[in-house]
């Protein structure tokens, strides 16, 4: 309990951020020069946060695994970012932002932390604006929104489906700006490998030069990680390949207590598994969830083809139990549905493992409604069929066109066959309301922290954290830390602490290599995702959970007997990489297990078989479970729990209910 | 299974960029249609390790056609026969049983080999580092609606920042020209009022570090655009010269 | 200022400046060229052609041109070089298998080297007709001299006739990429009025070619006499 200080300030929720950007200590410009910060990981937070520390005049280096900052995986949200800017007149403000996001988040996140997102959304925008993000716009020349994620505003702020691609491109350009003036040092293909604490301070990372093989110590008074989620812990997910845990376990591991691990995002929308082959999962934008319908037959076992199943003979499997939302209930609502129907044998397609996402009403609807605006008198149905596809094509033409890419199918004449995967981890490292972890001068931004979203997010909510931490909660809330180190001189890299850290990371290395074992590590990825997608995934137990640990601790002992490791250390080894990956998400794996042990309570995205309504809905156990779950590593893989009491002072606690 | 297939593949082996490289062949059995042609590297590649080869290397991130990382030039063409994708985005369903399929690294002076199919494209950073922004410091923006942009200025900046800097453009094009990457930023920010303030310090810096990199000329083949997986339009080429010109006469 | 226009000149899109300026010059020369040779169909026994080529030697400002177009055809012809060689150097190591046909225009791809035909070409041409109006200018007997019977005597010999009309050939396709090309240069890209350019330039660099090749095989099968 004592070692988890939320240091929230003082006051009215509304006034908490102004009064502690008024009265938060200042670093002066000509410290500034001589105080380096080392930002990993160039996504949203990352290349946000390392622009405005830099043009703020801070000594900045940054580190990304890919080749160029670019490609980090912010890139790949398709939907939008929300913010609280009411330009729609619909009743929007910071406060039903915060409210919606709290609970979305299922009553599961920091009151004072959400109200501060919501307050700087609006900024949020703004920024990107300037910085040439050529966000959609209405005929007038003003910016364009939709709704999003079944909230009751029109707050999502969007570029067609390239969102992220398109803030990112803009937090990157700010970024590159800054190294083109020489303020920012970019370390592109070089991935961390270990934090370095001196005095209880966090001082500094190894990175490993994945070009030249070659370990390298980088000195910094402060380190960021925005290093991103670990969905891949499941190997299957709509994450990046390359997307991982390291950063943040090792910091984990030097000290960083990990909050709530066990939430996870399981999205509804995803393309299914085609096969054995598959390495990751294609997401289907959320937004097809206003226009397709989801069924499934009613018939046990049925082989038959989509189109030969008549209407009678389908079940709307989300309008029967949620009549009031429908198709438009929460991720979460609708993901456990989803796998309720399956695993109940009735999935389609050749795996069973799928539902389907039908248009064919929604062509039909639209192929009135433009024969009405075409004044086409009595068309005929191939007519009708016709016009109300062009209307589709032209709000979800890409999507479409990507579903057949990927699936062969055509899905404006065959309803989509769709399935959950693992999407977003609320769960992150534990941080304070300076974003800060619990190794001083550690800080941790974007999906990378246990953040803001609860046990569950919103649509269009990643983005505008991660943009929210970089570019205007860290530039203050580092000051605080940083105007105390003013007299720190650079610590060289000879210095005892970084020896050993840099010789523990050549050590794993060379162990990799040593074991010359038999099995691929894509071998033991595939069988720890399926451990966590089998027993840690959309519903838990406490039996399968448990066995669930059994078998993580029996396949890390397997993988560090059996492992190969090809090619050698001083090269590019993308082998190498990713064993060293894996170990982490071995070891991550089992904590989240325990920590979804731990929590006997359903919330959000963590359903837990015991803990359930009559009606198999979720029940969530305030009196007992209303904390954030910080787990401390206290080596050879035993955690402590620590509890962050969770105080709704602003907002009333209820269940939540989409009947 | 039914529709698997069996192909031989002739891929670029190359140690470093200090090394000489050579196509390697490789038979590959029973590839399901379903996979993409990157899982299909996964198979082969999982099969090298198990004989105690090197597995290939090759460049590869968010495997949905966004990230512009993969880069494989396939049978002649960047990220292979179809139109409009990414190579993580190609499926085999593209192919045929017995297909013999030649892959190749980005071949470009600017673009060196780091080992076998995985090249160094810094080169486009270091072009965007010389102008491919605003200078706006963070806290900087009045409110965004305060300047209004008319929605077609929106839409085709919008569709010249749909670029995903995977570097097929300088890959096809026969004199390895980078005028396709570098005038799409151009344009997105020459077309948005917000851009218009240093254009003509964009357009010149921007251009002056992609001669410097070593991309060649551009002689209008519109290759680039072809192959571009993002439809990237030689319009924006043209809007390039347009503002570089009236630069130089400023 | 100077050290501006130089870096204008030097960089990429300077040269491509260059030569698109210098090719639109060429174009606008080749149409006097073949205006001015249509007068053999007139089929008067030359009388005009042979007016209309000694105004052509004899206008000073013509002559002026003509050192102006000489100059602009070899800086057409060098900066090619140079953006070739440049080209070159920019993929030291050539791909296996290039499949070009897929995504451009195979004289698109082939302009140097149609170019050089061209070039050759001109040499030809030149040999024919151009040093001995050249001669006749210097030594005084240019009122004297009679290039229409000239091109009746070329254009007996079929292998002169095969050579200009390969030459031709050359010409169209070089047109074919070059004069939408030169708009591209330019920044005239609109979509608006590319179909417009493109169309003109393809009927272009059909009709005068044309009308070029007209000309010897009318005079080798003696429609011109």
């Amino acid at each position: 309990m004592s070692k988890l200080d939320s240091k929230i300030p003082e006051g009215a929720l509304e006034q908490k951020w102004e009064n502690y950007k008024s009265s938060v200590a200042l670093v002066n410009p000509a410290n500034k020069r001589s105080l380096e910060v080392i930002v990993v990981g160039s996504g949203l937070a990352g290349s946000s946060a390392a622009s405005s520390l830099a043009e703020m005049g801070y000594k900045v280096k940054v580190f990304c695994f890919q080749d160029s900052p670019r490609r980090a995986h912010s890139i790949a949200a398709q939907g939008g970012i929300n913010a609280a800017k009411n330009y729609q007149n619909d009743g929007d403000s910071t406060y039903r932002l915060f409210y919606d996001t709290i609970k979305g988040g299922d009553y599961r996140s920091r009151e004072a932390n959400v109200y501060r997102l919501a307050s700087v959304s609006s900024n949020i925008i703004d920024q990107c604006v300037a910085s040439g993000v050529p966000l959609a716009r209405e005929y007038g020349g003003m910016l364009s929104n939709r709704s999003f994620g079944g909230t009751q505003v029109q707050r999502t702020f969007y570029a067609a489906g390239q969102t992220g691609q398109q803030l990112l491109l803009g937090a990157y350009s700010g970024l590159l700006r800054q190294v083109g003036l020489g303020n920012v040092e970019m370390c592109a293909r070089h991935e961390m490998l270990d934090v370095v604490n001196i005095d209880g301070k966090c001082r500094g990372i190894i990175a490993r030069d994945l070009i030249t093989g070659k370990l390298e110590r980088h000195f910094g008074h402060a380190v960021l990680l925005c290093s991103g989620g670990y969905g891949n812990v499941f190997y299957l997910s709509t994450n990046a390949m390359g997307s991982n845990v390291t950063a943040a376990w090792k910091a984990h591991k030097r000290g960083a207590f990990f909050g709530n691990p066990c939430f996870t995002q399981i999205h509804p929308t995803c393309i299914p598994v085609s096969g054995e082959h598959q390495s990751k999962l294609t997401l289907m934008s959320e937004s097809l969830r206003n226009d397709g319908r989801i069924w499934v037959p009613k018939k046990h076992g049925d082989t038959r083809k989509a189109n030969e199943i008549t209407e009678e003979e389908r079940d709307y499997y989300l309008e029967r139990r949620y009549p009031a939302f429908g198709n438009l209930v929460p991720r979460d609502v609708a993901s456990r549905a989803a796998k309720e129907r399956c695993d109940a044998g009735f999935g389609v397609g050749a795996s069973k493992m799928a539902v389907y996402l039908d248009f064919k009403a929604a062509i039909a609807r639209y192929g009135h409604t433009q024969a009405v605006k075409l004044g086409v008198h009595n068309p005929s149905a191939d007519e009708l069929k016709e016009f109300g596809k062009q209307v589709v094509e032209e709000k979800y033409g890409n999507l479409f066109a990507m579903y057949e890419q990927i699936t062969g199918e055509n899905p404006y004449e065959l309803p989509m066959r769709i399935y959950p995967a693992v999407h977003y981890t609320m769960g992150g490292l534990w941080v304070d309301y300076n974003l800060m972890t619990t190794v001083p001068g550690l800080y941790a931004l974007g999906e990378a922290n246990f953040s803001d979203h609860g046990a569950n997010r919103l649509g269009a909510s990643a983005l505008m954290q991660g943009l929210a931490d970089g570019y205007f909660v860290i530039p203050y809330t580092i000051g605080a830390y940083l105007s105390k180190e003013i007299s720190v001189k650079a610590i060289s890299t000879d210095h005892e602490a970084f020896v050993a850290a840099e010789k523990n990371a050549q050590e794993i290395i060379d162990k990799l290599f040593a074991i010359k074992g038999t099995k691929s590590v894509d071998y033991f990825h595939k069988r720890l995702g399926k451990i966590m997608w089998d027993k840690c995934g959309m519903a838990r137990s406490e039996k399968g959970l448990k066995e669930a640990i059994a078998e993580i601790r029996a396949l890390r002992d397997e993988f560090w007997k059996d492992v190969r490791v090809p090619g050698t250390a001083n090269d590019f080894n993308p082998e190498l990489e990713k064993a060293g990956r894996v170990a982490d998400f071995i070891e991550l794996g089992e904590l989240m297990c325990i920590d979804a042990l731990n929590r006997t309570e359903s919330c959000g995205g963590h359903f837990r078989e015991e803990s359930q309504t009559e009606e198999g809905e979720a029940l969530r156990k305030d009196d007992e479970f209303a904390y954030v779950a910080a787990w401390e590593n206290n080596g050879n893989h035993t955690y402590e729990l620590h509890k962050e009491e969770l105080k709704f002072e602003a907002i009333k606690i209820a269940q939540r209910s989409y009947k | 299974m039914s529709g698997h297939m069996n192909l031989t593949l002739k891929i670029w082996r190359q140690k470093s960029d200090k090394e000489k490289g050579k196509l390697v062949t490789y038979p590959v059995q029973n590839i399901s249609p379903d996979m993409s042609f990157l899982e299909m590297f996964d198979v082969l590649n999982e099969q090298l390790i198990t004989k105690g080869d090197e597995p290939i290397a090759f460049d590869h991130d968010c495997r949905e056609g966004i990230c512009g990382m993969c880069s494989m030039y396939i049978n002649g063409r960047p990220h292979g026969p179809k139109r409009g994708v990414t190579t993580c985005q190609l499926h085999m369903r593209s192919f045929k049983d017995g297909d013999t399929i030649v892959v190749e690294p980005w071949r470009a002076a600017a673009f060196p080999v780091i080992k076998d199919l995985t090249v160094d494209r810094s080169a486009f950073d270091r072009v965007i580092a010389k102008g491919g922004f605003i200078s706006v410091n963070t806290g900087n923006a009045q409110d965004a609606n305060n300047i209004p942009i008319p929605k077609t200025d929106a839409d085709a900046a919008f569709e010249a920042a749909a670029c995903i800097g995977c570097g097929a453009c300088v890959a096809t094009c026969k004199n390895s020209s980078a005028m396709l990457f570098v005038s799409a930023k151009v344009s997105q920010l020459a077309l948005l009022p917000q851009g218009r303030v240093e254009a003509t310090a964009r357009v010149k810096n921007m251009v002056a570090q992609m001669d410097e990199e070593g991309f060649g000329n551009c002689s209008n083949t519109g290759a680039c655009e072809v192959e571009c997986p993002k439809g990237i339009s030689l319009e924006n080429i043209a809007l390039m010269n347009r503002e570089f010109f009236v630069a130089n006469i400023k | 200022m100077s050290n501006t226009s130089t870096k204008f000149i030097q960089s990429s899109l300077g040269k491509k400046l260059l030569m698109g300026l210098t090719g639109l010059f060429l174009i606008s020369f080749l149409i006097v060229h073949c205006l001015l040779n249509s007068f053999i169909f007139l089929n008067d026994g030359g009388i005009l052609f042979n007016e209309g080529a000694q105004f052509m030697a004899n206008n000073p400002i013509i002559r002026i041109m003509e050192i102006v177009l000489f100059f602009g055809l070899i800086a057409h012809a060098l900066q090619a070089l140079v953006l070739t060689l440049q080209n070159n150097k920019a993929r030291p190591v050539k791909y296996t298998v290039k499949d070009g046909k897929a995504n451009s225009k195979w004289y698109s791809r082939s302009m140097g080297i149609l170019g050089s035909l061209l070039l050759l070409f001109l040499v030809v041409h030149l040999s024919h007709f151009w040093i001995d109006t050249k001669a006749a200018q210097f030594d005084g007997t240019i009122a004297e001299h009679n290039t229409y019977l000239e091109m009746i005597e070329v254009f007996h010999n079929p292998i002169n006739v095969a050579v200009y009309l390969l030459g031709i050939l050359a010409l169209a396709y070089h047109l074919l990429h070059g004069f939408p090309s030169a708009f591209q240069t330019m920044g005239w890209n609109h979509p608006k009025y590319n179909g417009l350019i493109k169309k003109t330039g393809t009927l272009f660099s059909i009709i005068v070619p044309l009308i070029f090749a007209a000309m010897p095989v009318a005079i080798f099968l003696g429609w011109i006499k």
